[in-house]
């Protein structure tokens, strides 16, 4: 039995009840009294779990009220806790006191659904501004998302510093460079951040409200756009929710494609971010050099599978295009050419002292920090961490150990340095993979058909995109249409590490460091 | 110092080596867009990139034209960091309601005449977002539009031919 079953049944015995309907099988859900949900998230931190997400679902619609969810990590297991709310009055005690994500996570709920988190410090909503209408919870069941919101009055309230000397510097939405909106506002003291506010929702464009109205075949290219950076990983992630729950078995070789597509992805992003965080410490050579290779990546991508992302490619069942001899000798000549150049490149980064100058012991997360924040992906492997889901969760191919071996780097220095490295060490591997991966794909069918799931059960699935772990929950509503779809992007949980790692430092180091994150505001926002 | 001379200097231009079709439509639309740019704008188009709500994808190949390959800076075509000096807003993604109040901002900030150029299917649209109570649907719900530019996301290619669409 797994470790966390285990020390949730001996502490709280009867009170849990096991579910029957969540698959993966590998995945473990468990029933527990309303009151005890907070006490079972004790329990699970005493046995060095860590919370992966947390959320709710509107469940009316099988005449019952609401349920929470928390779902937990510890190396290789996935434990999912929930609790069942009434459904006039729902509410559940909050896992703040243990939890630092479940801050965020638990005022999203309040904020969409409307379900109070008892006891939680900071109730200001997220993701909902102060100028929707109060009332307004676009995840139950009863909310019309057709129609436009109308506007009301309201203040979001931002945290203060006082002193002497304390100002703040408000930044965004629309910011300077061709990137996403969001707005943060420092409060500093000369130079040096004395403390850092995000505040997100600006894209939220309401995509878990939207899989409701789409088929479980349309849901992919749904969730192909949540990160239009992440297209891959988050399609390969709701597929295999879907697929889990249909007992849907894919040919190895339609597996080994999405592996080959999600390694592509990775290199080509690690690629542009490495040029991108030099070019912000104003080593612009660098930025002009990667973008070059990847550029060639995407231009393969595009000859090959039709499309510069590979978006649209992969949907439950298999993947819709193949690959033939000649486009494996493509990506072949590719590689070499990039991989040659990319070492170059590499020994230039490591030897340029101005450089250095700015990312080392620049935006550290400490390890015990990064812990606490359970933040995920090359974050948290920058940090101390080893987390890997294709290493500790292994989604085939990668459960193939003895053939698709991986190697994970984890540095402990946590600062934007270290976060370039574990990009290089993975942008190698990647590499690595792609060839072993084209010399070793097993051949037969791309796709599968696929039956549609059962009413009321539940998939569940965590991919490890480029960013890190994505994780999917999708339940099915009682006439086996998609009644809740959850998005964990690795950006949920990460953006709290950056408001941590960038106090300290001076604020011209900020898009450095947020850089050296690069987080999604799509998929946190939705 | 001298490692980065060396990779320079056997980098050469890459804009050469380029596909010998790729090339020539880079070529077709820079030498056209060039010559415009130089008519109308006095050698220089200068563009604030907005984005209103996108997913990011269409963002990563606006990034693209600035590469070494379709270097569009050489057709006198730059990106401002405030909308005051743009002569040209490229705005992606589906409006979504908490960004229409920036976005109508923006554009006010935007001295006249301005073109706006709404990018990928989001923006011409709304895309597969539509319209529900977070996304008002296409850039033309929120501001005056000129020219879209349709594509999921747009290729660089598309991205340059729709700049030069717009600058006709
Ligand atoms: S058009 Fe496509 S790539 Fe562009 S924002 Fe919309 S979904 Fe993303």
């Amino acid at each position: 039995m797994s470790m966390l079953v285990d020390a949730l049944t001996s502490a709280l015995r009867t009170d849990v009840i096991f579910d029957k309907v969540q698959y993966p099988s590998s995945v473990i859900c468990c029933t527990v009294p309303q009151e005890k949900f907070s006490e079972a998230a004790k329990v699970l931190k005493m046995a060095y779990a860590l919370l992966a997400a947390e959320w709710a679902s509107d469940e009316t619609l099988f005449g019952r009220g609401f349920s929470v969810f928390a779902c937990y990590r510890w190396g290789k297991e996935y434990l999912i806790v929930r609790a069942e709310l009434s459904a006039d009055n729902p509410e559940f005690p909050t896992l703040t006191k243990r939890y630092l994500p479940a801050y965020r996570f638990e005022r999203q709920i309040q904020s969409l659904m409307g379900i109070k988190p008892e006891g939680h410090p900071d109730m200001r909503p997220w993701i909902k501004f102060e100028d929707w209408p109060q009332d307004v919870f676009p995840l139950r069941k009863t909310f019309d998302a057709s129609k436009p919101m109308l506007r009301v009055k309201g203040e979001y309230q931002w945290a203060r510093a006082d002193g002497e000397g304390v100002y703040e510097i408000p930044v965004g939405p629309v910011h300077a460079g061709i990137i996403e909106p969001g707005h943060f506002r420092f409060q500093a003291v000369g130079e040096m951040v004395v403390n850092l506010e995000e505040r997100l929702g600006y894209v939220h464009k309401g995509i878990e409200k939207k899989f409701e109205s789409l088929s479980w075949n349309e849901g992919v290219r749904l969730a192909g756009r949540v990160s239009g950076d992440t297209t891959v990983a988050h399609s390969i992630a709701y597929s295999i929710a879907v697929e889990s729950m249909t007992g849907c078995i894919l040919s190895e070789r339609a597996h080994w494609l999405r592996a080959l597509f999600l390694e592509r992805e990775r290199l080509a992003n690690h690629l542009g971010d490495i040029g991108a965080i030099c070019n912000d410490a104003a080593f612009a050579f660098m930025l002009y050099q990667l973008s070059r290779l990847r550029e060639l990546l995407l231009r393969t991508n595009h000859k090959l599978f039709g499309h510069r992302f590979i978006m649209d490619r992969v949907v439950p069942g298999g993947v819709t295009v193949d690959l033939d001899d000649q486009g494996k000798k493509d990506i072949l000549s590719e590689l070499d050419i990039v991989s040659r150049d990319f070492e170059k490149l590499i020994v230039i980064y490591d030897e340029t002292p101005s450089l250095e100058d700015r990312v080392i012991d620049t935006g550290i997360l400490k390890p015990k920090r990064a812990r606490e924040l359970c933040v995920v992906g090359i974050v948290a492997r920058a940090s101390g961490m080893n987390l890997d889901c294709r290493l500790f969760n292994p989604f085939p191919p990668y459960d193939q150990h003895d053939r698709l071996e991986l190697a994970v780097p984890v540095k402990v220095t946590g600062d934007v340095n270290a976060r370039v490295w574990i990009r290089i060490e993975e942008i190698r591997e990647s590499i690595r993979l792609i060839r072993y991966i084209l010399e070793n794909i097993p051949g037969g069918p791309i796709s599968t058909d696929m039956r549609m799931p059962e009413p009321d059960s539940a998939g569940f699935s965590a991919v490890e995109g480029w960013r890190g772990e994505i994780i999917y929950w999708l339940q099915a509503g009682p006439k086996g249409e998609i009644n809740r779809c959850m998005v964990r992007d690795p950006s949920s949980v990460n953006w709290l590490g950056l408001e941590r790692a960038i106090t300290g430092n001076i604020v011209p180091d900020f898009p450095l460091c947020n850089k050296s994150f690069n987080q999604s505001y799509s998929g946190h926002d939705l | 110092m001298i490692r980065i001379l060396r990779q320079i200097f056997r980098t050469g231009i890459v804009t050469e080596p380029l596909p010998a079709s790729a090339e020539d439509e880079i070529k077709l639309v820079g030498t056209k867009l060039e010559e415009t740019i130089r008519k109308r704008f006095s050698r220089s188009l200068t563009i604030r990139q907005v984005d209103a709500g996108s997913c990011n994808g269409c963002e990563l190949e606006i990034h693209a034209i600035n590469n070494a390959y379709y270097n569009c800076e050489r057709f006198g075509i730059h990106f401002t960091a405030s909308p005051r000096f743009a002569d040209m807003l490229l705005v992606t993604g589906p409006v979504t309601h908490n960004m229409e109040i920036a976005l109508r901002r923006t554009y006010n900030a935007t001295p006249p005449p301005k073109l706006v150029v709404a990018v990928g299917d989001c923006g011409c649209n709304g895309g597969i977002f539509g319209e529900s109570y977070a996304s008002l649907g296409g850039i033309d719900k929120v501001i005056p539009v000129n020219i879209v530019i349709p594509g999921c996301p747009p290729t660089p290619i598309a991205l340059l031919n729709g700049i030069l669409k717009a600058v006709s």
